[in-house]
């Protein structure tokens, strides 16, 4: 019998110390596959952010950085401005993306940086047990918004992907998520494109990956893909934000 | 540790007992009732996933594409063509 | 070589250039625009990378990254800018990656004023950013030593893997005088294997700061310690002109200790031994050759564009063994050599307490 699946060589195997059913773990891994598919190994340097995945550089078998709270897409660009060769991508959560490092990525994005950024959506800030993220939905309950998020207290949450979809500078913006296997599956296909971009010199490419906190959000790993599934997805609407990849050309 | 002689099966499951965190997403992704969580307790002290009905695996890797820990490796027979 | 009649903040960026410089990233703050403006028209001319940045602290995590790329990297603002840079920098410390950042001082404290300043030197040489570490600070007191200097900071960076800062002020950026640059230069190229290019053929590389067991990051922190005792023992420098027989020794660095200097010499005209330290690194600080001019028979005079900070440095490395007094202007004055003179005759006729 042949081997079908295991574990990517762009991971290095070490065990990770994310809890029981967090989709850090499969999306982590989906990152290694797309990089193992493409045979970049060797030419990546990843960029590890301020979150739950801080100890990405213990799990990517690649040249790692870390960045500081919400600048990855800045160190990213230090990187690749003087590696212009080499494939450079960020790793970042809600809190990193959307909240502290909101000028980073905006700007990133506006410039065409040809970097790769995956961003994590979880609705809560996890590393920091549970406060509210500039994506929690309104009416989720968090260690800080403890009667649940209201818009005259803390306004509305933010759709990055329609956000950054207004600027010429991108590339290519897709939000997937990972709550069943064939979502995961998915979300792999949009992960080795955003690569695939980079390497075509195309310009900024991120995939936003609806994610799940099942010990902040209170519920089984299996109860919170379904959360994921019935709340998520309805406010943080899955496909294509944009892809001009093609009219790039070369 | 794998059993000598697993020709028969069609697919296999190969579980990294000490990786499982029991988070038992793999038994939800599994359309064949394949996997179910054992009795043992592992060095973290999860009661990690063993398979069940090794006989219904089809090696369709559905399990681990799910499973957050990298600990489910998969084989699968080349099927035979006639 | 030929001399050019240059603006400080140019010569600065050009000898940059000239170090090896390899990537600029900057945001615009008043009185340092000059050196973005330069790097943006010449470094892509010369193998460089030049971006403006989104805001400065952006700027200092694009140089962490480049840095981390092993790239020899600058950037330069002001005063508040540098303030927004602190946790970037900390981050550049701990991690041991070379960098040159350029603090073009104006007044403060918060948005204050264009006009130069000498306010930020705790900043600078204390910390500024969280935790214990340090830069290499060095003070340029001519357009000359913006160019020299410069150089030197890229070389001393590389050899120390640690940032290291030119703290100047506005006048110095502004100023014109004429500048040599070396024909030829060479440039000190350094191996750095750490550095995250692509793990081609070899284990990856980390540029990490982050390390929760206690017992490992007390190493860490001792082994930057460790670094810092040779970088005292190795990098100090400073200037003094007529010590050897002075009995009240001006201490001034940058464009202060350039009006120190013209006071100086007025008070030589008038009969009094006054002698002038001008330390050059901050950090190092000249401690050393200060205590060696401290004694009886000699009392010090610190002139700054501040509330009094390097005046605390002076009075720690004299440690009590004579007076040490102080005169200052704020708000981005600048000290008159007659505003210098006066407190001399104040200290000689004994009626400063």
């Amino acid at each position: 019998m042949d081997i079908v699946f295991q574990r990517p060589e762009s991971m290095t195997g070490e065990q990770m110390h994310y809890c029981p059913g967090c989709t850090h773990g499969i999306i982590h891994r989906l990152v290694g596959e797309a990089i193992d598919d493409l045979d970049i190994r060797e030419q990546t340097i990843g960029i590890a952010s301020v979150g739950c995945s801080v100890f990405a550089y213990d799990y990517f078998n690649c040249d790692m950085q870390q960045a500081s709270h919400g600048r990855a897409p800045a160190v990213a660009t230090g990187i690749k401005r003087v590696l212009p060769d080499k494939m450079v991508f960020a790793y970042q959560g809600d809190g990193d993306l959307a909240s502290i490092g909101m000028a980073e990525i905006v700007h990133a994005a506006a410039r065409s940086e040809n970097i790769t950024v995956i961003f994590v959506n979880n609705a809560i800030y996890g590393m920091t047990s549970g406060q509210m993220a500039p994506t929690t939905l309104i009416g989720q309950k968090t260690t800080t918004t403890p009667r649940g998020r209201t818009v005259s207290e803390a306004g509305y949450p933010i759709k990055m992907c329609e956000l950054l979809a207004t600027l010429d500078g991108v590339t290519y913006l897709e939000r997937v998520s990972s709550h069943d296997a064939k979502h995961i599956l998915q979300a792999k296909r949009a992960i080795k494109k955003a690569f695939e971009i980079q390497q075509g010199g195309k310009g900024f490419a991120m995939v936003e990956v609806l994610s799940t906190c099942s010990v902040n959000w209170g519920m089984t790993p299996i109860e919170s893909m379904d959360w994921l599934a019935d709340n998520m997805i309805p406010y943080y609407p899955l496909g294509v934000f944009k892809d001009v990849s093609v009219e790039e050309g070369v | 540790m794998p059993v000598e002689g697993d020709e028969w099966m069609k697919g296999k499951v190969i579980v990294d007992q000490e990786r499982c965190k029991e988070c038992s997403l793999c038994i939800l992704a599994c359309p064949h009732d394949v996997l179910r969580i054992s009795k043992e307790i592992n060095f973290k002290g999860y009661h990690p996933v063993e398979v069940y009905a090794p006989e219904k695996c089809t090696g369709c890797t559905l399990c681990a594409v799910i499973c957050p820990d990298l600990a489910l490796i998969i084989k699968r027979q080349k099927p035979e063509r006639k | 070589m030929a001399r050019k009649l240059m603006r400080g903040n140019d010569a600065l960026a050009e000898a940059a250039i000239l170090a090896g410089c390899k990537a600029f990233f900057g945001y615009p703050i008043t009185p340092q625009n000059e050196i973005p403006a330069y790097m943006a028209d010449q470094l892509p001319l010369r193998g460089g990378v030049y971006l403006q940045a989104e805001s400065e602290v952006s700027a200092i995590n694009m140089v962490y990254g480049a840095a981390g790329a092993g790239a020899r990297v600058m950037t330069s603002s002001s005063s508040p800018g540098i303030s927004l840079k602190q946790e970037g920098i900390s981050y550049i410390a701990a991690a041991e990656l070379p960098c040159v950042i350029v603090n073009v001082m104006r007044c403060g404290p918060g948005l204050g004023g264009i006009h130069p300043s000498q306010g930020d030197y705790f900043q600078a040489v204390k910390g500024g950013g969280h935790g214990d570490y340090k830069l290499i600070v060095l003070a340029p007191g001519s357009v000359q030593e913006m160019a020299d200097l410069t150089i030197l900071a890229f070389d001393l960076a590389d050899k120390w893997r640690n940032p290291v800062m030119i703290l100047a002020d506005g006048i110095l950026g502004q100023m014109m005088e004429p500048v040599v640059f070396e024909e030829d230069l060479k440039i000190n190229q350094v191996e750095k294997p750490w550095a995250t290019t692509g793990a081609i053929g070899r284990k990856p590389n980390i540029i990490n700061t982050l390390d929760i067991v206690p017992e490992s990051l007390e190493q860490k922190n001792i082994a930057l310690l460790t670094k810092y005792d040779e970088i005292r023992k190795q990098e100090v420098r400073w200037q003094e002109i007529h010590t050897e027989d002075a009995d009240l020794i001006l201490v001034a660095y940058g464009t202060s200790a350039r009006v120190a200097r013209s006071a100086m010499e007025e008070a030589r005209k008038k009969g009094l031994k006054v002698g002038l330290f001008r330390p050059i690194s901050l950090y190092p600080f000249p401690e050393g050759e200060i205590s060696r001019l401290a004694s009886s028979k000699t009392e010090f005079l610190t002139i700054e564009m501040s509330s009094g900070q390097m005046v605390e440095d002076v009075r720690l490395a004299v440690n009590g063994k004579c007076p040490v007094h102080f005169t200052n202007r704020l708000g981005g004055m600048v000290p008159t050599v007659e505003d210098i003179l006066e407190k001399i005759e104040e200290i000689y006729e004994g009626s400063d307490h």
